[in-house]
């Protein structure tokens, strides 16, 4: 396949309103059983080892018109969950046997709720994850969670999943991050070979299809865009940060190329991303599972970072990536972006970081307002440097 | 109220008297050398800390307060500066605002916190505004983690894990502090605080009478702060014991909260605190009284049989801590809104949605539907917010309570009470 294609295909895993690429696995024979995963990071290796296909959602994007949903949710929360809700009541989510709903706010929370009550038919499964990393008693609570929700996943996959299960979905999942870790090292170093908009969606498409599907067209695409002719143009490297969980029109990441950045990293689809070290395959997996998600799991906005805050990580990942700014782009009304932004910003002040801050929706239309203070960000930059 | 009366007031009284005691031996605090330590009301710890000699803030109350004496505006907008969206929480900003501003709060000047405890229940924000405070105060934070009430049934290795982590808190504050953990106070404390809850029960529990003695939600916030700022002490409990005369002499003497009582309503969501009594006034002019209410169920689900137990001290407050209203899941919160309404044979379910708390807000709209179209229950949607006073449209809200009074008034002549009716 040409990498145009390649890319167009992975775009269509989640730019098409009706979702027909997971009707179609719904379609297979013998059909795949599909569990939706609310961001940021669901543990999709339980999904994995009971033989369903984890499908990580985003919400509508620009897709959907928010009808029904205004009626069930009010307009001061993110496009995100009303955009999910939209999803499900327009029945454009029924190839889903599921929907599962991590800790990472209250919308969060109160939208599992919410599904349960309005579309009782489906498995919508909450986890609650520790925030207290520095407890004794953090594995074990979160080993007997795992435990829990494989139980309640069993019953669709119609198997209990075996410890050679979890560490074949182990290994799958090592090998998938492996091939996205790569693209990301590609870009930290030559941003220019992989387009961003282009190499997010390969990688966001990853989360959506069967693993071992995605594994070929992510290591393609990464041949590829490392033998890529495209020559380095004048441009400001940045951090992206702040779209962890409801993502950014694709045209709003093309926007923030076009107006001069280079994004060397960004939390963009983080929960596809979330493990900093390949799982082990030895022990219990379970256990393995527990103590992985806490003692090696990326810092984010929506779980606890512990005594050190999150200032000084990002501050360590614009120097390691040798970011020259970092661009804040959160959604509007995504509470855990936009306090972390107030200490976030501190921290960059402190180390004399460049940085710049909006918030998007999913369904913005116009980016004329975002480029022109992108331009003059870049400009600052570079007439400073 | 009349002097022939020898209780009527002593609620509302009593609690201001130790409420401005508590603040003024919080300032003290510093000079004397005394620790300090911050946590949350809901699903809080406050015998565990105390034991150890430590003077308690609970930041949300200050924000309360600062809604309440009309200065959370300037401290909302100071956060605002400091880079805080204006979509986030009021009373982190407010929080903020009044840590940015010196301190200087309504009540008096807020010692600094030698510990944070982010009893985490119920609200996702607690751990984004104790992570700031971490920050600005450079204090250690112990996070609790409570984990939410996410089936029906309460896990044990949710509680395992609570109680796993008191443990360890326990180890923290004797190391901070140099004292020895003491568990005959412990039980102590508890002991009284079971009477006080018991106590707090009755109180609520008297609003099934008809008329109702008592006002479950705009009463209730003043009722209910001695158990949510000063539980475990001797005051704590003489306080509920002379609420409960109070109570009792209104039972005797048929006094009730609102004159007259022409509705009865359930109220779900926090009120709002910058414009608490004008809102109050909207529904005093139509004879309301709310039977009952969930917010004064924030700091404990003691009507539905949470207690703190002096034989069981971390089980029984790691119980509390997950059944605070926030923690429980939304059909346990529609299910005991339901049973309110029956229960408490109320005309209708008042909703005062607030922007500032998506813990209680997000699912609000979800939950008219289910009461107004499924359940045929007379339900009234309002918006404002209970920290930022800018969010508070008087003449729309009156406008909206007016219509749907005039609308209940109309539907009790013409029909048998809505409960009943159903029965
Ligand atoms: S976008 Fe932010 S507020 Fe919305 S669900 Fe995601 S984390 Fe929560
Ligand atoms: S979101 Fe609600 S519960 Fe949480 S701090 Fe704000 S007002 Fe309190």
């Amino acid at each position: 396949m040409a990498l145009d294609a390649l890319i167009a295909e992975c775009r269509e895993w989640f730019t098409d309103p009706e979702f027909r690429r997971l009707k179609a696995l719904r379609a297979e024979t013998p059909p795949l059983r599909l569990i939706g995963c609310f961001p940021v990071y669901t543990p999709e290796e339980v999904v994995l080892a009971c033989g369903m296909v984890p499908v990580h959602l985003y919400g509508g994007g620009t897709m959907v018109e928010i009808d029904h949903a205004d009626s069930r949710l009010q307009s001061f929360v993110c496009s995100i969950s009303r955009s999910t809700f939209e999803l499900g009541f327009t029945r454009r989510l029924d190839a889903l046997d599921g929907l599962l709903f991590p800790s990472i706010c209250d919308v969060s929370r109160n939208l599992s709720g919410l599904w349960r009550r309005n579309f009782p038919d489906r498995l919508a499964e909450y986890v609650h994850f520790p925030e207290n990393f520095a407890s004794a008693h953090a594995v074990p609570y979160l080993r007997h969670e795992l435990q829990r929700l494989e139980a309640k996943l069993a019953p669709i996959a119609g198997v209990a999943p075996g410890a050679d299960d979890y560490r074949r979905a182990f290994a799958l999942v090592n090998r998938q991050r492996q091939a996205v870790s790569e693209l990301y090292a590609l870009r930290a170093e030559a941003p220019w070979k992989a387009p961003l908009a282009d190499a997010y969606a390969v990688v966001r498409a990853g989360g959506m299809m069967p693993r071992g599907r995605h594994l070929p067209l992510i290591e393609q695409a990464l041949a590829e865009w490392r033998e890529s002719p495209a020559r380095p143009q004048d441009r400001v490297r940045v951090v992206l940060e702040g779209s962890f969980c409801e993502q950014p029109p694709l045209e709003l990441l093309q926007t923030i190329e076009e107006a001069g950045c280079y994004v060397v990293n960004d939390d963009l689809v983080l929960g596809q991303r979330w493990h900093a070290a390949p799982l082990p395959l030895e022990g219990d997996p379970l256990e393995t599972l527990a103590r992985h998600i806490l003692e090696r799991c990326v810092p984010s906005a929506v779980h606890h970072p512990g005594p050190q805050g999150r200032g000084a990580e990002l501050v360590r990942k614009a120097r390691e990536s040798k970011a020259e700014g970092v661009v804040f782009c959160m959604a509007k009304f995504c509470e855990p972006a936009l306090y972390d932004f107030a200490l976030l910003k501190r921290a960059l002040e402190a180390e004399g970081i460049p940085f710049l801050a909006f918030e998007f929706e999913e369904k913005m239309s116009t980016f004329e307002s975002i480029r022109t203070q992108l331009e003059t960000f870049v400009e600052s930059i570079l007439l400073f440097s | 109220m009349s002097d022939a009366y020898r209780y009527q007031g002593t609620g509302r009284n009593l609690q201001k008297e130790m409420l401005g005691e508590w603040f003024q031996r919080l300032s003290q605090a510093p000079a004397r050398g005394e620790p300090v330590a911050y946590l949350f009301i809901s699903g809080n710890i406050a015998e565990l800390l105390t034991n150890f000699g430590f003077h308690l803030v609970y930041p949300e109350v200050n924000a309360l307060q600062c809604g309440i004496k009309k200065t959370a505006g300037q401290f909302i907008l100071k956060a605002e500066e400091l880079g805080y969206s204006p979509d986030v929480c009021g009373y982190v900003k407010n929080d903020i605002g009044l840590l940015h501003s010196g301190n200087q709060s309504p009540m008096g000047n807020l010692p600094p916190p030698s510990l944070l405890v982010c009893n985490y229940s119920g609200c996702r924000t607690y751990v984004k505004w104790f992570e700031a405070l971490a920050e600005f105060y450079k204090a250690p934070l112990f996070m609790l983690d409570v984990p939410y009430r996410r089936d029906d049934a309460l896990e044990a290795g949710d509680l395992r894990y609570v109680v796993g982590q008191m443990q360890e808190l326990i180890a923290l504050c004797e190391k901070l502090t140099g004292r020895r953990f003491d568990p005959d106070r412990l039980r102590e404390e508890l002991a009284r605080t079971r009477q006080a809850e018991d106590y707090w029960v009755r109180i609520l529990e008297s609003a099934k009478r008809v008329p109702s003695p008592f006002d479950s939600y705009f009463e209730a916030v003043f009722f209910m702060a001695p158990l949510y700022t000063l539980r475990g002490t001797p005051d704590c409990l003489r306080y509920y014991e002379a609420a409960w005369q109070e109570i009792e002499e209104r039972i005797t003497h048929g006094i009730g909260p609102a004159g007259e009582e022409r509705f009865r309503v359930v109220i779900e969501g926090p009120p709002p605190w910058p414009h608490f009594r004008a809102f109050w006034e909207m529904f005093q002019r139509w004879g309301v009284v709310a039977v009952a209410s969930t917010y004064s169920k924030v700091g404990g689900l003691y009507d539905q049989g949470v207690r703190h137990d002096p034989a069981r001290p971390l089980e029984s407050m790691a119980e509390y801590c997950m059944n605070c209203y926030t923690n429980w899941h939304l059909g346990l919160r529609r299910d005991l809104i339901r049973r309110y309404c029956h229960d408490y044979r109320a005309d209708g379910l008042v909703i005062h949605s607030v922007k500032s708390c998506r813990s209680f807000s997000v699912g609000q709209a979800d939950t008219r539907e289910v009461f107004s179209k499924e359940l045929g229950i007379p339900t009234l949607f309002i918006e404002s917010d209970l920290a930022d006073p800018r969010y508070f449209s008087a003449a729309q809200l009156r406008n909206r309570i007016d219509a749907f009074f005039e609308g209940l008034a109309h539907r009790k002549l013409t029909s048998l009470p809505v409960v009943e009716a159903r029965a």
